[in-house]
């Protein structure tokens, strides 16, 4: 059941509702009295960005304010156009934009992602970005503010969304690789984020051989290695020779796998690793050979785990799977209610 | 029951027929038994539970779960099985181990109908997703992993190191879990006897008879039959038992009712081809296309109706065994005689013998599969008079002379990707012909697809062009512009209400390409019409 803070409790003035302050324009979430956008999907004279991915960073703002480590891969993918002027705020600190106090929480994402946690008047509001609860060495993890309005994502809002331990997943990578000691395995993953928690996770998994990259992927790595994120022996795969590939491992962005780039590779096995990969048909379909279901956004059952932590008012959806997202908070008697903000990737690739 | 599903699991994603064997391999390692062997029996569809129908899953989970977000999940996943494995909320605090295959088939098999959703339940606490998803698949009893059981076979052979024409010989006298099986073949234990009744005779195949072959042999060393079109079969009647076997083994016993019928009346073991066969208005037998075959094959049931309406038949070519006599060891032109004189004495229905073709010169017999256009007949098999019946293909004794292939200059429509190694190459070719359009002008009409026949230089250059020359893009296939032309090779082509341009072909493969050729010069589908047969 969601908590709700008794009204008794609540200060003696009139406390706002949040939708005469948080308002969904066709630029994206603008927060009224602040003037500024979350996450804008076109140019915003002010934005506040909650993590790197591309549907949620944007180049060609004005003012741009986000946590360190998402200035700086902001930075690293647009260079001079990452923003007029950059403005990075660490996670926990206050601070104050025209009367809304507004504070950067980890969201467990991808490295530097955050939520935004907004006090305006008595009433707050905190908007996810992007978020998971399951392990992930490296990024900080999320930590749950109970809000009066929480503002959730619901990539994989249905019931059947539920990712297994990302460990199991990597044992299954590392069995393939003993299977198959003569073929590579090629594991598509995501430039920013699921590459690196990959790599980290294969590294924990006491995988210590060079792991060798797709171009794509390389800045990137560079950069989390800059940022204080370890993930070992990584090489260009272009320079490699093909029978020196036999039992290695090789990363590369998703579309890539299946392209010709990946012939010179000998018989790789392809693998992906993506939330959705859970559903075999959709495997099946882009010729994926070992699909591995570790996923960056929250299944199932941490959506519905973290509704029940923070939420004492309202839930608002903002892109996804909402319509089972909504069904599941009206059934619990939670108020909810889909924004439907359009520009956001469904596909987490 | 994690093994099992990792199994399942695997063999479902990994295209390529090695993989395939070497996840079998570990797994038949690793697995105990006698769980390995449920499974085993489990993949090769040997193992009979009672089984539960998809309602009462639905049903169970149904209890646990809202109605509509089961709904709205459901139809996002489109499997039955797979999304009860997927949104099955465990109980918390439920802390028993999956059970084993063993465990599931014991319980199962003692259960009660009305128990075994109960049953189910439990174990659907105690597993994983994908352990759900296993277990759901074996109780539903349609596991659809893509592997046949001699895929299988092949697999348990590759790691004793021995022919899959040895485990096929002992296969049928085995039951699940097969531990005597593996007992043999991991030399712990004898030859597992397969007390013949009705058990398979591994095949003798024939190699195909290259152009230049005919020179180094002697026409009168050799008998030649016509090779039909249909598919071999292996009928085994012994001891009040009877089988019908397919070229691989696998048991196809059930789709030929009128045949199995007829066999009931005789001990013997007989190698011939299955066919559909019609008496025509002077009561001669007129062999079908194997198209008219295929609608038998196709079918789970096989209704009293498919058997008026495409009536099986066996014309025999060789005899294998005469009551408890085992005839392998005898020469061709013996078992033919042998063969002769069962048949006259039992005169059975749905049957005949396939006639030898007479000759005396290769001349003559390659004169006389030139004029055969009877839609039944495939070419013609060359056999030594003096050959003992082997099993496996061994080169010499036998050989087939296809008749030479029909060739067609045709346009290239569509291309898909291709799986495994050729994932990232289009491979797969859907091509057409031209016909008048409603407006009098000419378009394209496919009329086929062929995914095999070019050399890894052409494949490479086919990819390319289709690359640069692609007009639209559905999922893995790309549409492309009408600009190259294939000549393509197939054995014959048949009418055909599943197509639309109404025909089909039989083993169509690329032969050539025919760069230099414009598409507006390829075939039209008046050309295509008078090759139907």
């Amino acid at each position: 059941m969601a908590k709700r803070r008794s009204r008794a409790k609540l200060n003696m003035m009139q406390t706002p509702r949040a939708e005469s302050w948080v308002k969904v324009r066709p630029g994206g979430l603008w927060i009224e009295p602040g003037d500024f956008f979350i996450d804008p999907t076109r140019p915003a004279s002010r934005a506040v960005i909650t993590h790197g991915h591309a549907d949620h960073a944007r180049p060609n703002n004005g003012h741009v304010l986000a946590t360190p480590a998402t200035i700086a891969i902001m930075q690293a993918r647009y260079g001079d156009q990452a923003g007029a002027t950059l403005q990075s705020l660490p996670y926990g600190q206050d601070l104050t934009i025209n009367d809304v106090k507004l504070r950067f929480v980890p969201a467990g994402h991808v490295l530097g992602s955050a939520q935004v946690v907004l006090d305006w008047r008595g009433s707050r509001v905190v908007v996810s970005g992007d978020y998971k609860r399951s392990f992930d060495p490296t990024c900080d993890a999320f930590e749950p503010v109970e809000a009066d309005v929480f503002i959730t994502e619901a990539t994989f809002g249905l019931p059947i969304f539920r990712h297994p331990d990302p460990q199991d997943e990597i044992a299954k990578l590392l069995h393939s690789v003993s299977l198959y000691p003569e073929r590579s395995h090629v594991v598509g993953a995501y430039s920013l984020g699921k590459c690196q928690r990959v790599i980290a996770l294969l590294r924990r998994a006491g995988w210590d051989q060079p792991i060798w990259l797709h171009g794509a992927l390389q800045p990137l790595c560079e950069l989390y290695e800059r940022l204080g994120i370890p993930l070992g022996d990584l090489r260009p795969a272009t320079t490699a020779k093909k029978n020196d590939m036999a039992g290695q491992m090789v990363l590369a962005p998703p579309s890539e796998i299946s392209e010709r780039w990946s012939r010179r590779l000998p018989d790789p096995v392809t693998c992906v690793a993506s939330g959705w990969m859970q559903v075999r048909q959709r495997a099946k379909q882009r010729g994926v050979e070992l699909p591995l279901v570790i996923s960056d956004h929250a299944d199932w059952d941490e959506l519905c785990r973290t509704l029940h932590e923070v939420v004492r008012g309202e839930v608002w959806v903002t892109h996804g799977r909402e319509d089972a997202l909504l069904r599941m908070a009206e059934l619990e008697g939670m108020k909810a209610r889909a924004l439907r903000l359009v520009g956001f990737e469904d596909d987490e690739a | 029951m994690r093994r099992f599903a990792e199994l399942l699991e695997r063999l479902n994603f990994t295209p390529s027929r090695n993989g395939k064997i070497r996840l079998l391999v570990d797994y038949f390692d690793h697995e105990p038994d006698p769980d390995r062997g449920w499974a085993l029996a489990a993949i090769t569809s040997t193992l009979s539970l009672p089984t539960l129908k998809a309602a009462a899953v639905r049903d169970l989970v149904l209890s646990r779960v809202d109605s509509e977000l089961f709904a709205w999940s459901y139809d996002y996943v489109g499997d039955l099985a797979e999304t009860v494995s997927l949104i099955w909320p465990k109980q918390h605090g439920v802390n028993v181990p999956a059970p084993t295959p063993t465990e599931v088939v014991d319980a199962v098999s003692r259960a009660s109908r009305a128990d075994a959703p109960k049953l189910l339940e439990t174990w659907l606490d105690a597993c994983t997703a994908s352990e759900r998803f296993a277990l759901i698949k074996l109780l539903t009893g349609a596991l659809r992993v893509g592997v046949s059981a001699r895929l299988v076979k092949t697999a348990l052979a590759e790691r004793a190191k021995i022919d899959v024409a040895e485990i096929e010989e002992v296969w049928h006298g085995l039951e699940p879990p097969y531990r005597e099986l593996f007992d043999w073949l991991e030399g712990t234990g004898p030859r597992p006897d397969p007390d013949h009744r009705a058990a398979f005779r591994p095949l003798m195949l024939a190699n195909p008879l290259e152009e230049n072959d005919l020179r180094n042999l002697a026409p009168q060393d050799f008998r030649a039959e016509w090779k039909w079109d249909g598919i071999r079969v292996q009928l085994a009647a012994r001891g009040g038992s009877e089988r019908i076997f397919s070229r691989s083994g696998d048991d196809v016993t059930r789709v030929f009712p009128e045949i199995t019928e007829e066999m009931t009346r005789f001990d013997a073991v007989l190698d011939g081809e299955m066919l559909v066969a019609r008496r025509d208005g002077d009561g001669a037998l007129v062999v079908a296309p194997f198209n008219d075959l295929q609608q038998r094959l196709n079918r789970k049931a096989v209704t009293a109706k498919m058997v008026q309406q495409y009536p099986a038949f066996v014309r025999l070519y060789d005899i294998l065994a005469d009551g408890t006599e085992d005839l392998r060891g005898l020469p061709f032109d013996q078992r033919r005689a042998r063969l002769e004189q069962w048949f006259a004495r039992m005169k059975p229905v749905h049957m005949d013998v396939s006639p030898l073709v007479p000759f005396e010169t290769w001349d003559e017999l390659e004169a006389k599969r030139a004029a055969a256009r009877d839609a039944g007949i495939e070419g013609l098999m060359l056999k030594r008079a003096d050959s003992l019946y082997v099993a496996g293909r061994p080169k010499g004794p036998w050989w087939k002379w296809k008749r030479n292939p029909l060739t067609l200059d045709v346009v290239l429509m569509y291309a898909q990707r291709g799986h495994g190694k050729r994932s990232s190459f289009y491979s797969d070719y859907t091509f057409g012909v031209w016909r008048p359009a409603d407006d009098g002008s000419l378009e394209l009409v496919p009329v086929g697809k062929a995914y095999s026949g070019y050399t890894d230089e052409e494949l490479l250059q086919i990819d390319r062009w289709i690359r640069a020359h692609t007009t639209d893009r559905f999922g893995p296939v790309r549409q492309v512009e009408p600009g190259l032309v294939l000549e393509v090779e197939f054995d014959s082509i048949h009418r055909s209400t599943r197509h639309r341009s109404g025909v089909a072909m039989r083993f169509p493969r690329i032969a050539r390409l025919r760069w230099d050729k414009p598409a507006a010069e390829a075939d039209t589908i008046e050309t295509v019409t008078k090759l139907v047969t």
